[in-house]
């Protein structure tokens, strides 16, 4: 177990910055989750932390120790590659026993931590197998198996469940996190997946060009947004922004419901809401349309629950209201949260 | 009639099979009559007791192989022609290996380096012999004259000798040598391209996984870099092989076989008894020996060449 410090890291590849003055702390035993567009920094950062990439200015800190300019094997980190990285020409057993062979682990040790680990994911029927003779899935298992056999330190996953389909995904995530638990290694896990992230993890970092926009648990993130890019980014259908003057105002989609008597008080703001289009996805209903006067009318998308089951027409007028307390105000200029006190 | 497909107008581009055999004709026919032809010429030719003055086909059975068995010279020929293409081929695998690593790394002039590694490949093997020629001479070897300036030759009690120069040429062990570096010159451009592919083919993750795993850079190549790119280490290997084995060139052109028959190979022993000594019978039994060897790596090849496939 150890703790992992980003002391103001940057990296430049020529022009492009992508990672820009980083400053990150790992608490111990945590699921930490970055998240990010394509092309945010995301790799680039977990690449670092791993030792394959030097930061061109700033400091990484594992335990106290400065490891900026260490090579990746006096790390003691595990990292599973978006493609698996599986070597080609080994078998299952050789892939798994590799990074013990490397720290010179006896022989009958390494049959029984890799049987061990193979066995923890299930795959202890493939051990002979070559990695293109394995499914995605079974792939995927290989590469944690390989992973966490060397029991390290620190747990380095860069979009691990992105090759895998729907269904295999939603399980392959519920293991994955089962696992983290039982082991309690401090994980560091990439994904552009803001379902996966709010899943998975205990604190999520939301990053855009190459930036840290917000640090915090996954109720954090969604509820109070730092700025308006994790409030955009965040959420799906994202958060409604309108216009109010130097002030945007955000509230979640399902916090945007039809008006009744229960909203005809202090505590609700109520607007008309010209519905244009609607999606029925069986659970709930998406109400898309335009809110406010003609002249900045603003666009805003609500959720209903399959509960509320009043009939709605697209190209109609209906009531809406939202309540107070789900509202947020950014800043118009520079985006960022103004609101304090959170409920 | 019906809709169906129209039994008229399926063009012979869609006859895939039709198709694929008409463009394999002009193969079929190069191989029968520039290869089969003459290697059956060969083998006949071989059992018979013609010459250059009385090429008529009288056979006469296997005594011309007999005989060249019994000549030392043949003998000779034989172990040299697997001397140098097994020491020159392993030489270029080494090299090759080490300047693609290097070529590699990002450095500035690299287009440069790169053009002048391939630059041997460019010449015509003839003249670049030539070009060696002068530098194996026996009074005004530029090997030599830096040998001297260094102090290893020509001095007394120099490491090398008190002797002005070496006579590359002249001396059997030295003449082995120079032919081999030769072939080496020669063929280091393609292997190293040949390795420069298997090089980049290799994912970079491969390599960074391993790295995080703990491995050194000796475990890296040990255990990655090699087996990864066995198969096109081996192609470049068996066709360097075949392109040695079968050169006449550069030890006819270098030494003429010399000194007294020391540096000869089959190729040239061939041509010297079936074409110079007039001995077509003779020579061509003699050629007919590269015949196995060659067919065992091209056996080879395919086998590695399949092999990559499935990977
Ligand atoms: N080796 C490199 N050379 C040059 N530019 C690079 C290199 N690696 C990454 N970049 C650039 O740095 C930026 C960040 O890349 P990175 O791979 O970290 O993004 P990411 O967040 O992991 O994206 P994705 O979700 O698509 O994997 C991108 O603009 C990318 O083009
Ligand atoms: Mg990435």
């Amino acid at each position: 177990m150890a703790r992992v410090e980003l002391e103001n890291i940057s990296k430049l590849f020529g022009a492009t910055t992508a990672v820009n003055e980083v400053n990150l702390q790992t608490i111990e035993g945590e699921f930490l989750v970055l998240l990010g567009p394509s092309g945010c920094g995301k790799t680039t950062l977990l690449r670092m932390i791993a030792g394959i990439e030097t930061p061109s200015s700033g400091d990484i800190v594992i335990d106290g120790e400065k490891v900026t300019h260490l090579p990746p094997r006096t790390r003691n980190i595990a990292m599973v590659f978006q493609s698996y990285a599986l070597y080609p020409h080994m078998t299952v057993f050789k892939n798994i026993a590799f990074p013990l062979r490397t720290r010179g682990v006896d022989r009958t040790a390494i049959r029984e931590k890799v049987e061990q680990a193979a066995g923890m994911f299930g795959i202890g029927s493939l051990l002979e197998r070559k990695p293109r003779e394995l499914s995605g899935g079974e792939r995927q298992r290989v590469a944690l198996a390989r992973a966490i056999v060397r029991e390290p330190s620190v747990f380095l996953l860069d979009e691990p469940l992105s090759n895998l389909d729907a269904i295999l995904r939603a399980s392959a995530r519920e293991e994955l996190r089962l696992f983290q638990r039982r082991l309690g290694v401090t994980t560091v896990y990439v994904t552009h997946d803001q379902v996966e992230a709010m899943g998975l993890g205990d604190r999520i970092v939301v990053m855009n060009k190459g930036r840290v926009h917000q640090v915090g648990t996954p109720p954090e993130i969604y509820q109070w947004p730092a700025d308006t890019f994790v409030a955009t980014f965040v959420g799906s259908p994202p958060m409604n922004l309108i216009e109010q003057g130097d002030v945007l105002a955000g509230f979640r989609p399902e916090t945007f419901l039809p008006a009744g008597p229960a909203t005809e008080n202090e505590g609700f703001v109520t607007y008309p809401f010209q519905v244009t289009w609607l999606e029925y996805l069986g659970a709930e209903r998406l109400v898309y349309g335009d809110i406010g006067e003609k002249c900045c009318a603003r666009h805003v998308v609500s959720r209903l629950p399959g509960n509320i089951s009043i009939p709605i027409e697209p190209g109609k007028t209906y009531p809406f209201a939202v309540a107070k307390k789900a509202i947020r105000h950014f800043d118009r200029a520079s985006g960022r949260l103004i609101d304090t006190g959170k409920t | 009639m019906n809709s169906g497909p129209r039994a008229t107008g399926t063009s012979i581009r869609d006859r895939a099979d039709l198709l694929a055999r008409i463009m394999i004709t002009p193969a079929v026919l190069y191989i029968a009559v520039m290869i089969g032809f003459p290697f059956i010429l060969a083998i006949l030719y071989s059992l018979s007791d013609a010459t250059t003055g009385d090429p008529t086909l009288h056979i006469i059975g296997l005594q011309n192989f007999r005989d060249i068995l019994a000549d030392p010279v043949f003998r000779t020929s034989l172990k040299n022609t697997f001397v140098f293409a097994l020491v020159s081929q392993t030489l270029v695998i080494v090299l090759s290996r080490i300047l693609a690593t290097a070529l590699m790394a990002d450095f500035r002039g690299k287009w440069l380096v790169r053009f002048l590694v391939m630059l041997p490949w460019t010449a015509p093997i003839s003249l670049g012999t030539i070009g060696w020629l002068w530098m194996f001479d026996s009074i005004f070897s530029p090997i030599d004259w830096i040998l001297r300036k260094i102090g290893l030759l020509g001095a007394p009690g120099a490491l090398l000798g008190p002797m002005q120069n070496l006579y590359w040429l002249g001396e059997p062990f030295l003449a082995m040598a120079s032919v081999v570096t030769v072939h080496v010159w020669r063929l280091l451009p393609l292997a190293t391209v040949i390795q420069l592919a298997g090089l980049s083919s290799i994912p970079r993750d491969l390599l960074e996984a391993a790295e995080v795993d703990g491995a050194t850079a000796l475990r890296k190549t040990l255990e990655i870099t090699i087996p990864l790119t066995m198969p096109i280490i081996s192609i470049a290997f068996l066709f360097g092989l075949i392109f040695t084995f079968t050169d006449m060139t550069v030890v006819y052109v270098l030494t003429r076989g010399g000194p007294i028959h020391m540096t000869q190979v089959l190729s040239t022993w061939t041509f010297f008894k079936g074409i110079e000594g007039g001995d077509l019978a003779q020579g061509a039994a003699v050629s007919l020996f590269m015949f196995p060897v060659l067919a065992g790596i091209a056996i080879l090849v395919l086998r590695v060449a399949r092999r990559t496939e499935v990977v």
